[in-house]
């Protein structure tokens, strides 16, 4: 299995918002507008990646002791610690990158991204590289995707008039089932089993 | 007259805000990953709605229990590790009774830890109300939730499998929607349900 063929598949065809369904929830809450898509997609990246790269000994850790009815419990807890420890560190020595990030690092503990992503690869049996291949690929992938909804709706904001039943969030939901009817069309371009 | 009175109750208002006033999915718009990614099937569906009512309704309780011991600082991560054990809890028992089950729902109840809902519930109801409440809270909105994903999830398996609870349905000269077995099926379905919803309730969201 080739650690390129897993990061274009976890960006493109198995992309972890418009085909796995995962991290909906700040997807749809932060896609207002393209910089504000744009700020949490990079805190997603950075932690995304970290936290995976981070989970991966410590599963195997558990896997030798075999304590891996616990998994669920520690990885949640390092995610938590990860991303306090991040915003501790980012606001002491890189303020600017601080400062960028805003308010979206602590959101991400509740994004199930994160923990969506270390539950996959437990799920199939990754190997340390693959892991941070598919960590790294999944994150782009969802930072693709927060964009181009951010993208597309402010385009409805501003030139559409739209049904007041779907007006607001209704409508998300209908731009990503299209996203994601576009994204099938690039099933088969990469396997990540 | 015992009518009456009931409707000014606090627990009719609680039961009343979580499933249609204030329903978690419709109108908050939490907790779609797992509304959407497991609901190509009603009894996944099923199986889910009655694991984050479970959920919801301990980890609530647990917390409103300890409320006064949690310093403020750390409480989300508190919250975080009372819910995890809970979701392990189910975990484990959906694996011993359920194994076909636990096989289809996969990563995905492992995700019922970052499922907004149950986290919203501790923060916004279980840490200012004494157990007794959160507990018919907790139970409302788990039922709100159960009911919109069971809705969906028979639509979906309707018109993908022509089946509902595995059982025959739709003759088979029927063609099946491939589509509504993925990913954007789920989409298109919630998307027409809260449109759905938002129009027979009139509560509009205005933005």
């Amino acid at each position: 299995m080739n650690y390129l063929e897993i990061f274009i598949g976890s960006i493109l065809n198995h992309n972890i918002a418009l085909a796995y369904i995962l991290g909906m929830c700040p997807l749809i809450a932060i896609s207002t507008n393209i910089k504000n898509a744009k700020g949490m997609g990079l805190a997603v990246v950075f932690v995304v990646t970290l936290t995976g790269i981070i989970n991966y000994p410590i599963y195997v850790l558990l896997q030798r002791t075999n304590t891996t009815q616990l998994s669920l419990l520690v990885f949640i807890i390092t995610i938590a610690a990860t991303v306090q420890f991040l915003e501790m560190f980012l606001e002491k020595f890189i303020p600017k990158l601080y400062n960028a990030f805003g308010i979206f690092l602590p959101l991400i503990t509740v994004n199930c991204v994160v923990l969506g992503v270390s539950l996959f690869f437990v799920n199939r049996s990754y190997n340390f590289f693959q892991t941070a291949a598919f960590s790294f690929g999944s994150s782009v992938g969802w930072m693709v995707a927060i964009i181009l909804v951010a993208g597309v709706r402010e385009k409805i904001k501003a030139h559409s008039d739209l049904p007041k039943g779907l007006a607001g969030k209704g409508i998300v939901f209908i731009v990503l089932g299209i996203l994601s009817l576009a994204f099938i069309g690039f099933t088969g371009l990469a396997s990540i089993q | 007259m015992k009518l009456i009175r009931l409707k000014y109750t606090k627990w009719y208002n609680i039961s009343k805000d979580g499933l249609s006033k204030n329903n978690p999915i419709v109108v908050a718009v939490l907790g779609i990953c797992s509304a959407l990614a497991i609901t190509n099937k009603v009894d996944n569906a099923i199986a889910m709605g009655i694991g984050v009512t479970f959920v919801i309704m301990a980890s609530s309780a647990t917390v409103s229990l300890i409320r006064r011991f949690i310093p403020s600082k750390v409480r989300m991560v508190t919250y975080m590790v009372i819910i995890s054990s809970f979701v392990i809890a189910f975990q484990m028992f959906i694996d011993a009774f359920f194994p076909a089950i636990a096989a289809a729902l996969g990563p995905y109840l492992g995700l019922i830890i970052t499922n907004c809902i149950v986290m919203g519930r501790a923060e916004a109801f279980a840490v200012k109300n004494p157990v007794r409440y959160t507990l018919v809270d907790g139970f409302a909105n788990g039922l709100g939730y159960m009911y919109v994903i069971v809705s969906i999830s028979a639509v979906r398996e309707l018109l993908a499998f022509g089946t509902i609870l595995n059982y025959q349905i739709l003759p088979d000269s029927f063609p099946t929607w491939t589509v509504m077995a993925i990913a954007p099926g789920g989409f298109f379905v919630l998307g027409l349900f809260i449109w759905l919803i938002r129009d027979v309730t009139k509560n509009y969201e205005f933005s």
